[in-house]
């Protein structure tokens, strides 16, 4: 099945690469949508726990932005079919799209995250980088378990564009939960404070959970 | 905050309790609408039924 | 086949609900500190309670929708999840009202259960909406099943995440059920949860009932007639 993930992976970045369609306009997203939230919020820079808020929104909605397009091509040029004919573990698929998806988050927050120290943030950012690092992986982790999952449920709705959002939103607040309590203490104002051990923890159990959720469906939603 | 006084505190329980015993009562009547709809049909198709019976039956009867 | 032990079930039921609200506004002891608007916490705790447990029941029976492909369970799971949003939002109109009793408030962003069924009466919001964008019935009983197992692991991660989430400066009485509660109102708690657990249970039961006989009915006209539903509606149910 490894193979199978990473040809699929391979063809998803490759087409990315070619056709950039998602992350240029997911990262000119994330860093309008941090000039948004200056006007919003009126305040010059933000520290503590607004700023992981802002951080994490930030975040969130970008990845929104990329999930509605996650299968798009599969459903438009007809690869779900050449998918199923093919005799591979169908998981396999799901995998694949929640590793693009991490790649493009991960490019968009190369992007964004320094511009968000750049136009917002109050402390300084390089002390807290790496807690920072740890605790946008576990975030990102969840946010593309619970996507790539949500956005194959959305493909194949009519509604698509509206489904997804729907779904994946109050799915992902747990994961808005964990991620903010725990970047909160990383951007105070007196210096990076030590990172919460229980905050990280609990997103790495939900990632876990959810994995194993998505893990164990993805193949019925891809019988027909 | 200090407790409410037994009148004030009386109408928010009372509003409690009304909010469900009306969503008790939506749910219900709602269900009653479908049961009577079913009725119709049910009763629809026994008349249909008996004429069809009705028809054949002269056949019989010569 | 479904209407089967409802009667008694039903009477069982308004028995032990009236029991327990008789108790309630006749023999339970007022809070100490909240006074009498703690009677609300004998309706919307058990309701709380009784949801969460129909969420998950309604994630099992998707789970077994996907694993037998009887569209029985599919209607299980959708007739569960479908009261279970009704007492969802049953929870956060009466947990505004004693939010607004007892604190001024009309919401209370410190209240784990309030902040919880808010959430998760967002997510299940979009159930209907799913299953009314897919026309084909196999494929719309597929998808929502795979929803409320997803939906149902989701619930009670939720609730322990948002938990942990509030500040424990005002600890609120209402969601902390068990701790330090005299004798009687536990009792008296627990029959009005058992109540409301019975009425979820008939009320489930009434529902399958109902459905169980328009299936059968349209079954009925169709052979009798040969003509299908005169009226076919694309509806977000699911049919037998």
């Amino acid at each position: 099945m490894l193979r199978a993930v990473g040809a699929i992976l391979r063809k998803d970045l490759l087409l990315e690469l070619r056709t950039r369609e998602s992350v240029p306009a997911m990262a000119i997203f994330g860093v309008t949508t941090l000039v948004v939230f200056h006007f919003a919020l009126d305040r010059p820079t933000v520290e503590g726990d607004l700023a992981a808020g802002v951080l994490w929104v930030t975040v969130l909605f970008a990845a929104m932005l990329g999930l509605n397009r996650l299968f798009v091509a599969e459903e438009e040029q007809g690869g779900f079919d050449a998918f199923l004919l093919a005799p591979i573990d169908r998981t396999s698929l799901y995998v694949a799209k929640a590793l693009a998806l991490l790649t493009y988050l991960a490019i968009v927050e190369l992007i964004a995250v320094p511009a968000f120290a750049i136009l917002l943030l109050e402390p300084p950012l390089w002390p807290a980088l790496p807690g920072l690092v740890l605790v946008l992986v576990l975030g990102d982790v969840g946010i593309c378990v619970v996507g790539a999952l949500v956005s194959a449920i959305g493909i194949r709705t009519r509604a698509r564009d509206l489904i997804v959002p729907l779904l994946a939103l109050p799915l992902l607040i747990p994961v808005v939960i964990g991620a903010a309590e725990a970047t909160a203490p990383l951007l105070e104002q007196g210096g990076a404070e030590a990172l919460r051990g229980r905050w990280l923890l609990t997103l790495g159990l939900y990632d876990a959970v959810f994995a194993a959720i998505a893990y164990a469906v993805f193949d019925d939603l891809l019988e027909d | 905050m200090p407790a409410l006084p037994l009148d004030e505190a009386g109408k928010y329980v009372a509003a409690a309790y009304l909010v469900f015993l009306a969503l008790l009562l939506i749910y219900v009547s709602i269900m009653a609408g479908r049961l009577g709809r079913v009725e119709r049909e049910l009763s629809e198709l026994t008349a249909d039924v008996e004429a069809r019976d009705r028809a054949r039956e002269p056949e019989h009867v010569s | 086949m479904h209407g089967k032990g409802l009667r008694p079930l039903a009477l069982l039921t308004a028995l032990t609900l009236t029991a327990a609200y008789v108790l309630v506004f006749f023999w339970t002891p007022n809070d100490a500190d909240q006074g009498f608007v703690q009677k609300i916490f004998y309706l919307h705790v058990p309701m709380a309670i009784t949801a969460l447990c129909g969420f998950v029941a309604g994630g099992i029976a998707g789970a077994m929708y996907l694993r037998t492909r009887s569209s029985a369970w599919d209607l299980r799971a959708y007739v569960a999840i479908h009261l279970s949003q009704i007492l969802a939002v049953g929870v956060l109109i009466t947990g505004s009202i004693w939010a607004k009793a007892s604190w001024g408030h009309w919401w209370l962003w410190d209240e784990p259960m309030l902040v919880s069924f808010l959430i998760v009466f967002l997510l299940y919001a979009t159930y209907q909406v799913l299953r009314f964008s897919i026309e084909d019935r196999e494929r719309q009983a597929r998808y929502a099943s795979v929803f409320a197992v997803v939906a149902g692991a989701f619930v009670p991660i939720n609730f322990a995440m948002v938990r942990m989430a509030q500040s424990y400066v005002h600890p609120r009485t209402l969601g902390t059920t068990t701790g330090g509660m005299p004798g009687e109102m536990m009792l008296t708690f627990v029959i009005a949860l058992a109540g409301m657990a019975l009425l979820f249970v008939t009320l489930w039961k009434y529902e399958m009932a109902s459905k169980s006989a328009v299936a059968q009915v349209r079954a009925l006209r169709l052979r009798l007639l040969g003509d299908d539903d005169p009226l076919p509606r694309r509806s977000a149910a699911p049919s037998l």
